[in-house]
């Protein structure tokens, strides 16, 4: 049998659609698809258009993958506008002059802007808001303005006062109804609405009819309303409502409703069976569906009945979610309450800016639809309970309010949903369809779950859920999670220590891995980065303990260990000698005042009980070392992730309540892991009592002298999210501490992300403190061996930085700013500041050059 | 190593270092006419841009780790982490912003610079 003609008007996103539809199921076997896009682009994301003003760039809004059309062999007549239906000849004229027979056709001609008919409308300045086309001319024309105005604060007028905003204009919103959103949202809700945007700055006029638009010169220059009050703008941008495009339609006299729109039945046909209308353009049981997941549904009902299929359009779920102006706004199901006996259940928190409702039914036991102002994270999970006509637990408003007992709403995670559950409403992507193509596909990242299944690609709205889900799965499957390191490692950085600490015992020299190019050379693409080169560095540290300004490590490191120096604002460096424990005799406090003195340093004392100099430049880190390493300091890896300090209290040495010699223990352990690297900074302290003077529990790993021994905390951290450290064990002599510390910072080091303190680390751990204990204490890994082993190998192959350096001349050949001079930078500029110099801020900068040449 | 050849007639070319100074996929930062010049070497490939970071405000890129963003060779600065394509001075990160470049070519194992600014 020949194939047959298909012709789509309009490839708009339901147009793509159906034609993505009818490809997927195989029809372009018995039709020819041939489509007429009045713009010079294929389908684009119209939903997220704004986003063209916000760094989005045409190729990221489009919806068709390039050759898409030309390898599923579709015609397509780009910029060409289909003018003419002739249902007698049942044939389609374009603008361009080509005519195209047709068999079946689809009309997917969309909707255009509503221009109400106001004075001066057509004025020089006013615009719509739909295609990119009226984008490019909106952004061109707002480049000669200060203020824009959009008339209607329904869904697109928001999106649109967010373009202008991202356009740099003074933005306002005039809204003929009492409140924003007038179709999606409550009177209660339009307010906290209202609020928020005003908050970021638009400003909102609600309850205004626009009676003129006046020029000035020939540019629209101010607006006045019904209630004589008037609004000066440069730009005015018409966003009132849309009106189905059914000119065509009506042209050859398809049936059309009074309000305009084709008419259709449930299967998308129009009054002529051979004629089908999906989208903004169809009227189906006298309603316009003005969202895009309804013409969605209509373009799948239309591929089912064309391919011979039965299916029927039923009418559209309009909840919807979304993001405005960095506001969430969701409405769903019955959102005003006018199923019979419906109740309302409203949490307004105008402090944090949110709105929430529940619609539920006579015995509040199902959930009838809802609207969510502000945060609507709950949106996805509440739609699934709406759908599902899942009970609702005793009191509903827990599901608006954080958990009573800090356990998370069960009924709200996505693993319970039932298989049913419809997760994408755009694509009608179910939950049982997402697991089952995780499973039978063996998908490990998200993107292609979302390219698998369609989950996720249309609004947005669901791809919390579908994360969710899909780490669920994961995690059911035992499969962890993707988590390279970069763009050149495939790699997460434990799989990377793995790689390398598994090299160390392969035969021959030539097999280990002992620099970053031959980790690169074999597991790894390109040239590196600041990202995998440090992390390499400190894996390779970790490993074989090297100096680390061996030629083939120094390009690693960050310049704080390529210079072996902290480095500050101005581009100079801060030193920190090593005291172990806190504990420092007069003598070298004197050295270190002399120091600091000939070089003019900066002097102050550091929070791991040491003392920080400022200030030094490149040039003088040798010189300033060579003092210190001659009184007998070493280098304190201040600069690097590694062990920092064992920080002390003076414990039973001179302590009336202390229980054990804190000191001597915190000496012995900064001087058994010192220099030490780790994926981040460790930090550590031993208290002689239960006092906790030196703040041990808020260190990667703290001591607390007990009457019988020590006690162990681990995981600890101050900063930006401090966390209490965890009993490791209790009452331990000398000898086993020592022994669980070392297998616990090796197997920190072993497992944890790069840049991960033991914190964050401990609170990934599944199992948590208890599994610790199992690995650490009970060996449940058997592990423990090897990792004393690495532990002594670091603690038998330590050497002072420093002392290396300056006792090599070449390495000090980098230690100066030029390489072609011994100039120091000129851009160095000092301020005197309570009798000591520290770095001049832009503004002193600026007065102090002044007059230099 | 390939000299790099791209200098117009009129540059005059100031020697500043031997290539052996500069560490493999390190920098260095040469004083050229008052002018401070952050000088890579990356494999085999020399660049040069000035040393000044636009958003630390100080004399630092020259100490960066170089490296590579989908193929394009970049430093990245040691104050902010921002990244910067070492042959045309951009930064990856914001495209409102780039550093000067300069002409760089190694003669008999010595490393010159153009003394006029690309």
């Amino acid at each position: 049998m020949a194939k047959q003609n298909l012709v789509v008007i309009g490839n708009g996103m339901v147009g793509h659609k159906f034609l993505d539809r009818m490809i997927a199921k195989g029809a372009t076997q018995n039709w020819n698809l041939i489509t007429f896009c009045e713009e010079p682009r294929v389908a684009y994301d119209r939903v997220n258009l704004s986003g063209f003003f916000n760094g989005k760039t045409e190729a990221d809004l489009t919806l068709v993958e390039p050759e898409f059309y030309q390898n599923n062999g579709v015609q397509m007549y780009m910029g060409d506008r289909a003018i003419k239906i002739d249902r007698d000849r049942k044939c389609v004229t374009s603008a361009n002059g080509i005519t195209i027979s047709y068999d079946k056709l689809v009309l997917a001609t969309g909707s255009y802007p509503f221009v109400p008919p106001i004075e001066g409308k057509d004025a020089e300045g006013t615009f719509v808001y739909r295609t990119i086309c009226d984008l490019e001319a909106i952004a061109a024309y707002a480049k000669t303005c200060r203020v824009g105005v959009v008339i209607g604060g329904g869904l697109l007028g928001l999106e649109c006062a967010n373009a202008l905003k991202n356009l740099g204009l003074e933005t306002h919103v005039v809204e003929f109804m009492p409140r924003l959103m007038p179709v999606q949202v409550d009177d209660a809700g339009g307010l906290i609405l209202k609020r928020e945007i005003e908050a970021i700055g638009v400003s909102v006029h609600t309850q205004k009819s626009t009676t003129k638009i006046v020029s000035e010169n020939g540019r629209v220059h101010r607006m006045t309303f019904a209630d004589d009050t008037e609004l000066q703008t440069d730009m005015i941008v018409f966003s009132a409502g849309i009106r189905p495009r059914d000119d065509l339609a009506r042209d050859c006299d398809l049936m059309i409703g009074d309000r305009g729109g084709i008419v259709i039945n449930p299967a998308c046909q129009t009054s002529d069976p051979d004629i089908y209308a999906i989208g903004e353009c169809a009227l189906h049981q006298n309603q316009i569906y003005g969202l895009v997941n309804p013409g969605y549904v209509m373009a799948g009902v239309a591929a089912d009945n064309i391919c011979g299929v039965d299916s029927r359009f039923d009418g559209a779920d309009m909840s919807t979610k979304l993001k405005l102006l960095g506001v969430d706004v969701a409405s769903f199901g019955d959102a005003f309450a006018k199923t019979s006996g419906a109740r309302e259940l409203t949490i307004s928190d105008a402090i944090q800016g949110t709105y929430k409702k529940l619609v539920v039914d006579e015995t509040a036991t199902t959930l009838l639809g809802g609207i969510l102002v502000g945060d609507a994270s709950a949106y996805g999970s509440l739609l699934q309970l709406m759908h599902n006509k899942t009970a609702l637990p005793p009191h509903p408003e827990d599901l608006l309010l954080p958990p009573r007992s800090g356990g998370e709403n069960a009924l709200l995670r996505v693993e319970n949903f039932p298989d049913a559950a419809q997760i994408c409403s755009c694509n009608n992507v179910s939950k049982s369809d997402i697991c089952n193509a995780i499973r039978d596909n063996g998908l490990t990242d998200l993107a292609s779950v979302k390219q698998c299944t369609k989950a996720g690609t249309g609004c947005g709205g669901c791809v919390p859920l579908v994360t969710d889900l899909f780490k669920a799965k994961l995690k059911q499957a035992g499969i962890e999670v993707k988590n390279h390191l970069c763009e050149h490692f495939a790699y997460s950085r434990q799989e990377l220590y793995h790689l390398v600490r598994s090299s160390v015992s392969s035969q021959g020299e030539s097999q280990q891995i002992h620099t970053f190019d031959q980790l690169l050379q074999r597991h790894g693409q390109g040239k590196g980065c600041e990202i995998c080169k440090p992390a390499a560095a400190s894996i390779l540290a970790s490993v074989w303990n090297e100096y680390i300004l061996n030629p083939p490590h120094a390009g690693l490191q960050d310049t704080n260990d390529a210079f072996l120096a902290n480095i500050q604002r101005d581009g100079t460096y801060s030193v920190v000698p090593r005291v172990p424990g806190g504990e420092i005799t007069p003598d070298q406090l004197i050295v270190l005042g002399e120091v600091a003195k000939e070089f003019n340093l900066y002097s102050k004392i550091t929070g791991g009980q040491r003392i920080d100099l400022f200030g030094a430049r490149v040039d003088q880190l040798p010189h300033i070392w060579a003092r210190l390493i001659e009184a007998g300091f070493e280098s304190g890896h201040a600069y690097g992730k590694a062990l920092r300090t064992v920080k002390s209290c003076v414990g039973s040495t001179w302590c009336r309540f202390g229980v054990q010699d804190s000191t001597s223990l915190a000496i012995a352990l900064e001087l058994r892991y010192r220099g030490l690297r780790a994926p981040h900074k460790i930090k550590s302290a031993v208290s002689g009592c239960t006092r906790e003077c030196a703040e041990a529990q808020s260190k990667d790993f703290g001591i607390i002298a007990t009457e019988k021994g020590w006690n162990l905390y681990i995981c600890g951290n101050g900063g930006m999210k401090p966390q209490h450290a965890q009993l490791l064990a209790a009452d331990l002599d000398k000898e086993t501490l020592i022994r669980y510390i070392d297998r616990f910072l090796m197997f920190y080091i072993r497992t944890a992300n790069r840049l991960e303190r033991t914190a964050t680390w401990f609170n990934k751990l599944e199992g948590g403190m208890e599994y610790l204990q199992q690995v650490i204490i009970e060996d449940s890994l058997g592990i423990c061996a090897e990792l004393e082993a690495e532990m002594a190998h670091q603690v038998a192959t330590y050497d002072c930085e420093w002392k290396a350096t300056i006792n090599d001349p070449r390495k000090l050949q980098r230690f100066r700013h030029f390489v072609n001079s011994d100039q120091s930078d000129p851009n160095v500029i000092r301020v005197e500041e309570r009798g000591q110099l520290r770095p001049a801020y832009e503004h002193e900068r600026q007065l102090l050059t002044i007059g230099q040449p | 190593m390939q000299a790099i050849t791209n200098q117009s007639t009129a540059t005059r070319w100031i020697t500043v270092c031997a290539l052996n100074d500069i560490l493999p996929d390190t920098g260095v930062c040469a004083l050229v006419n008052n002018q401070q010049v952050a000088i890579f070497r990356v494999g085999e490939e020399l660049y040069a841009i000035a040393n000044y970071d636009p958003f630390s405000n100080a004399n630092v890129l020259s100490r960066g780790i170089v490296g590579d963003r989908n193929g394009i060779p970049k430093v990245a600065s040691p104050v902010y982490k921002q990244n910067f394509n070492l042959a045309t001075g951009e930064c990856l990160d914001n495209a409102e912003i780039s550093v000067p470049t300069f002409s760089v070519r190694v003669m008999d194992q010595q490393v010159q610079v153009g003394a006029t600014q690309i």
